[in-house]
């Protein structure tokens, strides 16, 4: 029935829905917010690991500057963060990054019209590191430390062991959450106008329904390329999973399978 | 020097956890080819010493020797300074060693356990490593189980992919820790069946275990250890058959 009542009316504006759904301003902002997702992740997921990496670490410095981090990030809301980073060009007019008194290498000015989508994944990427860096400190503690021993009794470096050993067993707690944070990011991204950047998925469709006065419509094409976007994304993660749960169930494996099956083939042949 | 070096040689080694001293002054020395093991209650500091050998654990006091060369520390002017850790890594891959929980990489199968640390460690081709994977799972009776996840193995098979990953490395030195402690007793057996192989093969060995038929039918020394010190040590026949000592006495009449 809600269906029904949904298709026939009229307030919906089902025309205007088909009309923008493929408009390309509404496409290159779908674009935009996966852009905004892409990056943003990318910084929080290298942060992340760098801070859950210094938690673990036994340095009370490095220890307290993560702890400091966390707090302070996962304590305030991503919108009044996005609202700082906005306001962060009133603050500082240009970031140098060079010897000082001396010669400059990089220069970023703060005052650029482009700057806004920097400051937006910043923003996003800062925050979002505070939550990876729980997801992957837990992942990393749930490796038994029998297999950190078991590698270094082999002569492997303690970076050799991360990456061979601990980090690909950590992946398989570490993945579900992470894919979570991901759908949740390329929502979160909708907050961005707090910046303003105002190119991504949510603004710019309100910003067109703003001037053809229909609303309905609009919210909904925004929320179809979300549904898609999100679908994709559930099938790369289902994937990703599959990779890294390997060893973990008794049952053999389909290629297991065809190996005895051949085995025992090739002994009746032979018969 | 007069003699052969030995493998292992340990000058008054201790060791403390904070206030806790766990090692208070142990020295021993293991020939190569020579099979040694150590006995003694729980909590004795068998495991503890086990470790410093391939320096799991860093030593408090004393001096720990590995085939002439000293163990996770260099020495210079008199003074002892701790290796750079790329150092100590690569001292330990000439010594292999066996858990008690096996911890074999369960995300890798039996074949991959075994080339793993010859390929990325050792550096060795991979047909090389496959190759030589190949012969040792044989010899640990296993050639089926190669591409098997240690999930789908039993105890006493992991522990053996597992002395055969230890093996793969080539090492000079095989440190075994409560290698049968953690299996049912029926799976004991061929665990240290391969043992008794890689004995007589001329293997150095030094194992820490509860098995006393294993301790008088292989090893050339016996040691007693009790609250971090050697109470008595000889020929097993000899230290299980007439223990001089009350505390060895009370011990063996527990476990035999």
């Amino acid at each position: 029935m809600f269906c029904y009542g949904a298709a026939t009316n009229e307030a919906y504006g089902w025309a205007t829905y088909r009309k923008y759904l493929f408009d390309h301003r509404v496409s290159e902002a779908a674009w935009n917010t996966l852009q905004l997702t892409f990056w943003a992740m990318l910084l929080g997921l290298l942060l992340g690991v760098t801070l859950a990496v210094m938690r673990l670490s036994p340095n009370p410095i490095l220890k307290t500057v993560s702890w400091a981090y966390l707090w302070i990030f996962r304590g305030t809301p991503v919108y009044v963060q996005l609202v700082f980073w906005g306001l962060f060009p009133t603050l500082y007019q240009k970031i140098q990054i060079g010897i000082p008194f001396g010669p400059s290498f990089f220069q970023l000015n703060l005052r650029d019209l482009s700057i806004s989508f920097i400051l937006a994944i910043v923003g996003l990427g800062l925050n979002e590191a505070a939550y990876m860096a729980e997801i992957i400190r837990a992942g990393i503690s749930s490796v038994p430390e029998g297999q950190t021993e078991a590698s270094t009794a082999l002569g492997m470096s303690w970076w050799m062991t991360m990456r061979r050993t601990v980090l690909p067993q950590a992946m398989r707690v570490i993945i579900p959450p992470t894919g979570n944070e991901l759908i949740s990011m390329l929502k979160t991204t909708s907050l961005v106008t707090a910046v303003p950047y105002t190119l991504e998925l949510y603004t710019r469709t309100r910003d067109i329904s703003a001037v053809i006065f229909q609303p309905v419509p609009l919210l909904m094409v925004a929320a179809t390329w979300y549904l898609a976007i999100t679908s994709v994304l559930m099938v790369g993660q289902y994937y990703l999973e599959k990779r890294f749960s390997r060893g973990i169930s008794r049952t053999l494996t389909t290629k297991q399978l065809d190996a005895l099956a051949a085995a025992r083939d090739g002994r009746e042949g032979s018969r | 020097m007069t003699g052969p070096v030995p493998m292992v040689e340990a000058q008054q080694v201790c060791k403390n956890f904070g206030a806790l001293s766990v090692l208070k002054g142990v020295t021993l020395s293991v020939q190569p080819g020579q099979v040694l093991v150590l006995v003694g209650p729980s909590g004795s500091g068998k495991s503890t010493f086990l470790r410093c050998i391939n320096h799991l654990e860093t030593v408090s006091a004393g001096r720990l020797y590995l085939d002439g060369v000293l163990v996770g520390y260099r020495e210079s002017r008199g003074k002892i300074y701790e290796m750079p850790a790329r150092q100590a890594a690569r001292q330990r891959r000439d010594v292999g060693m066996v858990f008690q929980h096996f911890n074999l990489f369960p995300h890798r199968t039996a074949l991959e356990n075994l080339i793993e640390a010859p390929i990325h460690v050792k550096k060795v081709t991979k047909a090389a490593a496959v190759e030589r994977a190949r012969d040792l799972l044989h010899q640990v009776g296993l050639s089926d189980k190669a591409d098997a996840y240690p999930a789908q193995l039993s105890g006493g098979q992991q522990q053996r992919v597992a002395i055969a990953r230890a093996l793969a490395m080539d090492p000079k030195l095989m440190l075994f820790d409560e290698p049968t402690s953690a299996l049912d007793p029926e799976l004991v057996g061929e665990v240290l069946a391969v043992m008794k192989k890689l004995a007589g093969g001329g293997m150095t060995m030094i194992v820490v275990t509860h098995e006393m038929g294993f301790a008088r039918e292989v090893a050339d020394e016996l040691v007693f250890m009790d609250d971090g010190v050697i109470v008595e040590s000889g020929p097993p026949r000899e230290v299980l058959g007439n223990p001089a000592h009350e505390r060895t006495r009370a011990f063996l009449s527990k476990v035999m």
